[in-house]
């Protein structure tokens, strides 16, 4: 176990996560990108050919792209070359220098969702050595998925271990080519986690981000693969509820899972990056990839998410169903609040006959919050019996917000059944009295009637984190309804 | 208990209520009545603190406490309680939910324990039996997809759960058939009590056979025009306002 505590170790001491590179100069390398900041890259973190070869690809692939202009967001454009593609956790030089330097919002939040006091500063991205009293929990935890057999590591931890592992399943989900942004991540990212499930294996817990500070400081171009093996299951959490500063304004990760055989993946996410001030001021904006693949018979995949943070995101986590009889879901919740942009959605791509999808997306406009569920549900010609239910609710509150809908479907077997159900609800000033004269204040009710909205997706959460999801929404929402 | 001296309000620059005074005294049950537009459920709404409606003077105090000034919550906390004509449909929100939220929020008011989860579901159940619901019905969303019977029924059921000092009745028995309307008003009757006062607007004699009133007052042009006992309900059922509204000329 001496090698489990040292992960542990240098997981928890997040200033040097990057420890095992020895030959590093610098921590930051000029801002910029060629392939020889690439070689770098890879360089420094010690990584196979096999990787390096693959970041080249992608890099030049990328160089033939465009950025995506369709998704219903703006933002000033982006210059690529004005960022540092590698640099020891950033966050924590250019940060505020203490507490006081932090945005008051921001500190007020961290209040109402009780975040202990000695991780806040963490959070906001203050240059402290953050105090964890929860090592020895990590370590047990670890244990616990090491007997079982099951791998929990970091993205870079596992490309030195496991290169077979990794070799065999990185970018089989989402190719490098992919889009943009995915083949940009691919050449450059840093670091993320990595799961793998053996055969049989169910896991013993919720892959929480127990360590959900330390695990958040992957940077802005994070990659996580998670590979269940036949017959597997796991539960993957990512994210919490606290918002988090970042001096990254560009975060661009990938997700990639692999079910194999009858093997389950529910993957959840609450995400609250910090959104801005209340005019949209320093927000991150989210360009994800997250794809699933139900690659063998009966498998299954759900995206749970619930999306409050964020200056604009961009985000549709993906099922494709290759195995016969496979099952992907997703369950969405989004808020636009303020200035915030949401496109979100999801794909399902029916391949394997008999495969189902079910697609729940709540999306919550407040504020001048522009709020978009992009689908797309694509039945094949040999997916015999498919079947897809969608339901696509929305929820307005005030009448400068947005809310819209653009579902695609695409169905090339006939004997395809795809429903579609959309709804817009507005929350009514005849709710809130009603509700205000049996005695409950305005703010609760506005709680309540957000909290019965997104009841679908929330049980679909583990449970502590949907008391942490109804909280976030709370305290997100706050004042949106005078 | 309930002081209205002089009050005038306003609806989008019209002039509904002009200058109405009425007094109601704990342990009263008293009857509203009038013709359309008298000012009747303009009247419980203001009671109630909607939104939307212009006080231009006028007083109302409630045990003593300056009502007008108070929020919406704030009076059901003290005590108020209006029963909605047009119950609204919240959907997404549980019945059961609603009304534990709403019954702790006034417990804790009134320096109360809140009461837990079992405790509360038990007494819930009971007065549910005496209105004769569907235990079924506390998981389903606050009045959505009810009959309008069921809505008034539940508009009751949330009455004697919350137990007001001051209950509001706006048109409980329109839409009612005669069951329902027989069990609504057991209800009412149920709630009598010399600590608490029951008003009912209302524009016809119905639930008065089952709702015995100790006091009648017409509204006709946004006054009070005629006041006495439970006799004067049959009288107007039997006359009609046309004789009352010369009298608020």
């Amino acid at each position: 176990m001496a090698t489990d505590n040292k992960d542990v170790d240098s997981l928890l001491r997040g200033e040097y996560r990057h420890g095992f590179v020895t030959d590093i100069e610098s921590d930051t390398v000029p801002p910029g990108l060629d392939e020889d900041v690439i070689r770098l890259i890879s360089r420094k973190k010690q990584e196979p050919v096999f990787m390096l070869e693959w970041r080249l690809k992608a890099y030049r692939h990328w160089l033939t792209m465009k950025e995506p202009r369709w998704a219903h967001v703006k933002h000033p454009p982006i210059d690529f070359q004005d960022i540092s593609y590698y640099s020891a956790p950033k966050s924590k030089k250019d940060g505020p220098k203490s507490l006081a330097d932090v945005d008051p919002k921001l500190l007020e939040t961290y209040e109402k969702l009780g975040v202990p006091l000695h991780e806040r500063a963490a959070l906001a991205g203050v240059a402290v050595d953050a105090v964890f009293d929860s090592v020895s929990v990590a370590t047990t935890f670890r244990e616990k998925l090491a007997e079982a057999g099951v791998i929990f590591c970091s993205f870079s931890e596992a490309v030195q271990k496991h290169p077979a592992l990794v070799e065999q399943y990185l970018g089989s989900v989402v190719p490098y080519s992919d889009n943009f942004y995915a083949t940009l991540n691919s050449a450059v990212f840093s670091d993320g986690s990595f799961v793998y499930v053996p055969k049989g294996v169910r896991s013993p817990m919720e892959l929480s981000t127990y360590f959900r500070i330390n695990a958040s400081k992957t940077g802005q171009f994070e990659r996580t693969l998670i590979v269940a093996d036949e017959g597997a299951y796991v539960s993957y959490l990512e994210g919490c509820t606290a918002p988090m500063r970042d001096e990254n304004q560009l975060h661009a990760a990938v997700v990639e899972l692999v079910a194999l055989k009858d093997a389950q993946i529910k993957y959840s996410t609450v995400q609250n990056w910090y959104p801005g001030d209340a005019e949209g001021k320093g927000g991150i904006y989210n360009f994800v990839t997250k794809r699933g693949e139900c690659r063998g018979e009966r498998s299954r995949i759900s995206w749970t998410q619930v999306e409050t943070g964020s200056a604009i995101t961009w985000k549709y986590p993906s099922c494709v169903l290759k195995g016969d009889g496979s099952v992907g879901e997703f369950y969405s919740v989004a808020v636009a609040n303020h200035y915030q942009q949401a496109d979100t959605g999801t794909k399902m791509l029916h391949i394997g006959k008999g495969t189902r999808s079910t697609i729940v997306s709540k999306g919550i406009s407040a504020g001048h919050g522009q709020n978009s569920y992009r689908g797309l549900v694509k039945i094949a010609a040999g997916a015999e019996d498919a079947r897809n239910h969608t339901q696509c609710d929305s929820l307005l509150m005030g009448d400068q917000c947005g809310a819209h809908t653009f579902p695609y479907m695409e169905a090339k077997n006939p004997t395809a059944q795809v429903e579609h159900e959309a709804t817009t609800s507005k929350i009514s000033d005849d709710q809130l009295f009603y509700c205000r004269s049996r005695g409950i204040s305005a703010e609760d009710a506005v709680n309540m009637i957000v909290n019965g909205f997104c009841k679908d997706v929330f049980k679909e959460l583990p449970m502590e984190f949907a008391v942490e999801a109804q909280r976030l929404l709370a305290v997100t929402l706050e004042g949106a309804v005078g | 208990m309930l002081e209205i001296k002089n009050l005038h309000a306003r609806v989008d620059g019209k002039d509904i209520l002009k200058g109405l005074s009425l007094e109601v005294k704990a342990g009263e049950v008293c009857a509203i009545m009038g013709p359309n537009g008298s000012g009747k459920s303009t009247l419980a709404h203001i009671l109630a603190g909607r939104e939307g409606y212009e006080v231009t003077s006028g007083s109302v105090s409630f045990e003593g406490k300056d009502l007008l000034a108070l929020a919406p919550e704030e009076r059901a906390r003290e005590g108020v309680f209006l029963a909605f004509q047009y119950p609204v449909e919240v959907p997404g929100v549980n019945n059961v939910y609603l009304l534990k939220a709403a019954f702790n929020a006034i417990r804790k008011q009134r320096g109360e324990e809140e009461l837990d989860a079992m405790d509360f579901l038990a007494l819930v159940k009971a007065k549910m039996q005496f209105m004769e619901m569907d235990p079924a019905f506390l998981n389903r969303a606050v009045n959505e997809g009810f009959s309008g019977g069921e809505k008034k029924r539940n508009e009751i059921l949330q009455m004697l759960v919350l137990e007001p000092k001051l209950a509001l009745l706006d048109e409980t028995d329109s839409g009612l058939d005669i069951d329902a309307l027989k069990v609504v008003a057991k209800g009412v009757n149920k709630l009598r009590d010399p600590k608490r006062a029951i008003v009912m607007v209302t524009h016809y004699q119905r639930l008065l056979d089952h709702v015995v009133p100790d006091k009648v007052h017409v509204l006709a042009g946004g006054r009070v025009v005629k006041s006495g006992g439970k006799e004067l309900a049959l009288e107007l059922e039997k006359r009609g306002y046309d004789w009352l509204k010369d009298a608020a000329a």
